[in-house]
């Protein structure tokens, strides 16, 4: 009885002003705009982001002939065809720098980020009966394919270690600090980029026609192929809007000894990447409630 | 005692917009349409108009309806109801896959749900690969799969082929696995939806046993099911939704007994009023009534027994009576007439005016379907209703073989058995 007039006189609005959250582990509400991060979730089911994480690395290469030999042949091939047309053919200047390797220093990162978000892009909706039929902090399904680009990464790494060894370039010692925030930088990006577009796939099946266009005209506007170093300042500024224009030029200044990126394209850089990181987040945040009714 | 309650849900309510022309592929052109009618519809917020929706061709259906009850520590509750009564999606609600458009839920207390099962299955992975990733999906930490692992094989007898990738399994074991998985999740308060209609009878025995553990030990389980027997069988409390909304809540056996009295309703139909009828009107149908089960207490389900009654003004000599049957899309699925012999009828002794047509084995799959009805006398059409009586045909076994409302293609089931290669 004394419940129940407790019930009665708190206010309908009132959230969790009244005993319900001392009463209950969680309180479930229609929510408008914002609403409070359950950090929690994401600890609680942090085992699962593994798991998918480790499911995404077994099935990407099943069922393929070269297996994992992908990781590696992707990055190579396509540094094989940007040397002949972009080095041979249209001979863009490298400031000295073999082009083989000055594309391949940039397609490792590039590629981490090109693949990352075209898997995450449609990871939701190639799986709607997880969506509508368990709960689970939806987020790892974007963040698996992410994470286990990074096996891929380390595979591609390990023929670039190869090849600076082959043409005896030595890393700089500062770069190869700055090597880790520049590769966070990246995977924010990435991450970013890919809560945008997962959420926005689920409302507007177009994303997964657009993807493969973005990152098309992504690689041409990130210097994969050429560099920025030969671009005026100003325009240099400009450049940094796209934040894999810092990651893949801190890359190729770490490991192939090409000239540092400018601070204020850094800058730029870093700012954007963590402003789409957080506004993805935050977009996928707010949208998460209503994939299970859209998808 | 408030601190005894895990579940408590007061007036929530759940609406959802189904778009005419709404597909899971969305076009360019409905996306751009969306978006437009989306801001138009932001715009007509703001100044506090409805939303208009676009085109006007979306329906707004209410799922749930100020739903309100508690639930205690402990209990387990059954909810029955038909189909679209609101069931999946209070399930869902709970469980949080969904969130509800008013009101609020507050729960104490570890979720488990369980709402199909398998769903997260990787085909490429094997088997216990698959036991790992799909208790994490559930929840379950990695710990208490390894722990429990061994008990879960046994429970699914999977055997040898533990190491094979699940695409070579047979669906059944398949379900087995799966179900072995949830069956060994432990938390405060599980929520289970329909998924006991799957493997065999034997499993689902098992499965049955198993849930009764769960229940016993002192756990809260919120079941629903359209198979009254289990629910009685499995809990204490009931609760009866219709419509999106609590039409009763109480102990199971008056639950089970207000949902089927109330099916009952539905199901005698009185056609005295009916206006819409073609024909000479010389003879009326005046009455359907349609009843399921061997006692005819029971739900039309595939597979089970299920008796149509009709009822006439008069009955003159020679009078014949007809009905189709159509599925919900309007489709016609059978047709029966009584003017064509057959040694299994019979004469009802003494004066009647009623036709009763009975199926021992009801071939129609779950799903909603249409029934007219017309009478004849002399090869005159005397009475014809269209849509003289709706009724809902539940999951069932056909041929011993468990149907449920994954078969989606076509209407009917046909008996049928299967030689298939050795595992």
């Amino acid at each position: 009885m004394d419940l129940r007039t407790t019930i009665d006189a708190a206010p309908r609005s009132g959230a969790a002003s009244d005993s319900w959250a001392a009463d209950f582990d969680i309180v479930l509400e229609p929510t408008t705009g914002l609403r409070a991060f359950r950090f929690g979730d994401l600890v609680r089911f942090r085992e699962l982001l593994y798991f998918l994480t480790w499911r995404d690395i077994k099935v990407r290469y099943k069922q393929t002939a070269l297996g994992a030999g992908w990781a590696i042949l992707q990055p190579v091939l396509a540094m094989l065809l940007f040397t002949v047309v972009f080095g041979r053919v249209a001979k863009i200047g490298t400031g000295g720098i073999p082009y083989p390797l000055f594309a391949y220093v940039a397609l490792v990162p590039w590629l981490f980020f090109a693949n990352g978000v075209q898997l995450s892009a449609t990871s939701l909706t190639i799986n709607p009966t997880l969506i509508t039929k368990v709960y689970f902090p939806r987020l790892y399904l974007v963040m698996a394919p992410i994470v286990a680009g990074l096996v891929d990464f380390a595979l591609a790494l390990l023929v670039l270690v190869g090849m600076m060894v082959w043409y005896g370039v030595l890393p700089s010692a500062a770069g190869t600090a700055l090597l880790l925030p520049f590769l966070l930088l990246g995977m924010m990006t990435t991450v970013g980029a890919s809560t945008w577009l997962a959420a926005l796939n689920v409302k507007y099946r177009d994303v997964r026609f657009v993807v493969p266009f973005l990152v098309q005209i992504l690689l041409f506007a990130t210097p994969v192929v050429y560099s920025t170093s030969s671009v005026h300042a100003p325009w240099q500024m400009l450049f940094g809007l796209n934040p894999m224009t810092s990651v893949v030029e801190g890359f190729r200044w770490a490991l192939a000894g090409a000239p540092a990126p400018h601070a204020s394209t850094v800058a730029f850089s870093t700012v954007v990447g963590v402003g789409l990181f957080v506004s993805g987040f935050r977009y996928f945040h707010r949208t998460e409630k209503d994939f299970a009714d859209l998808i | 005692m408030a601190s005894s309650t895990v579940i408590r849900a007061e007036r929530i309510s759940k609406r959802f917009e189904i778009d005419d022309d709404h597909h899971s592929d969305a076009t360019l052109r409905d996306a751009l349409a969306g978006v437009v009618g989306s801001w138009k519809d932001r715009a007509g917020a703001l100044v506090g108009r409805e939303s208009s929706g676009r085109a006007g061709r979306v329906f707004v259906l209410e799922a749930l309806k100020d739903v309100t009850f508690s639930v205690d520590a402990g209990e387990a509750v059954g909810i029955v109801g038909r189909n679209g009564a609101g069931k999946s999606t209070l399930l869902k609600i709970l469980s949080r896959i969904t969130e509800p458009d008013g009101g609020r839920v507050g729960i104490k207390g570890r979720v488990g749900s369980l709402l199909e099962v398998g769903t997260g299955f990787h085909p490429e992975l094997t088997g216990r690969e698959n036991v790992f990733l799909y208790g994490s999906i559930l929840g379950m930490p990695r710990a208490e799969i390894k722990r429990r692992f061994d008990d879960i094989v046994e429970f699914a007898e999977v055997g040898r082929q533990l190491d094979t990738p699940i695409k070579r399994y047979s669906s059944g074991m398949q379900v087995r696995l799966a179900f072995s998985v949830a069956a060994y999740l432990e938390p405060d308060i599980l929520l289970v939806d329909e998924v006991l209609a799957v493997g065999d009878a034997a499993f689902q025995k098992r499965c049955l046993g198993r849930m009764g553990e769960v229940a016993g030990a002192g756990r809260t389980v919120l079941f629903v099911s359209h198979n009254m027997a289990l629910v009685q069988a499995l809990c204490t409390r009931g609760i009866v939704l219709d419509h999106g909304t609590v039409q009763f809540d109480g102990a199971i056996n008056d639950a089970v007994a207000y949902y089927l009295r109330d099916l009952e309703e539905a199901m005698a139909i009185d056609l005295s009023d009916r206006t819409d009828r073609r024909g000479r009107q010389e003879i009326k149908v005046t009455r359907v009534e349609i009843a399921a089960g061997p006692d005819g207490g029971g739900v039309p389900a595939t597979g089970a027994p299920l008796t149509f009654a009709f009822e006439l003004s008069s009955c003159p000599l020679s009078t014949i009576c007809r009905f189709k049957i159509h599925d919900e899309f309007g489709n016609a699925v059978a047709e029966f007439r009584s003017s064509v012999d057959s040694p299994d009828d019979r004469r009802a002794t003494g004066e009647s005016n009623r036709f009763v047509c009975t199926i021992d084995e009801l071939p129609l799959l779950s799903g909603r379907y249409r029934m007219d009805v017309e009478v004849l006398s002399g090869n005159r059409l005397q009475d014809s209703i269209e849509g003289a009586a709706r009724f809902e045909v539940e999951e069932g076994m056909y041929g011993r073989r468990p149907i449920d409302r994954s078969w989606r293609s076509g209407s009917v089931a046909i008996r049928h058995a299967w030689q298939t290669p050795t595992d």
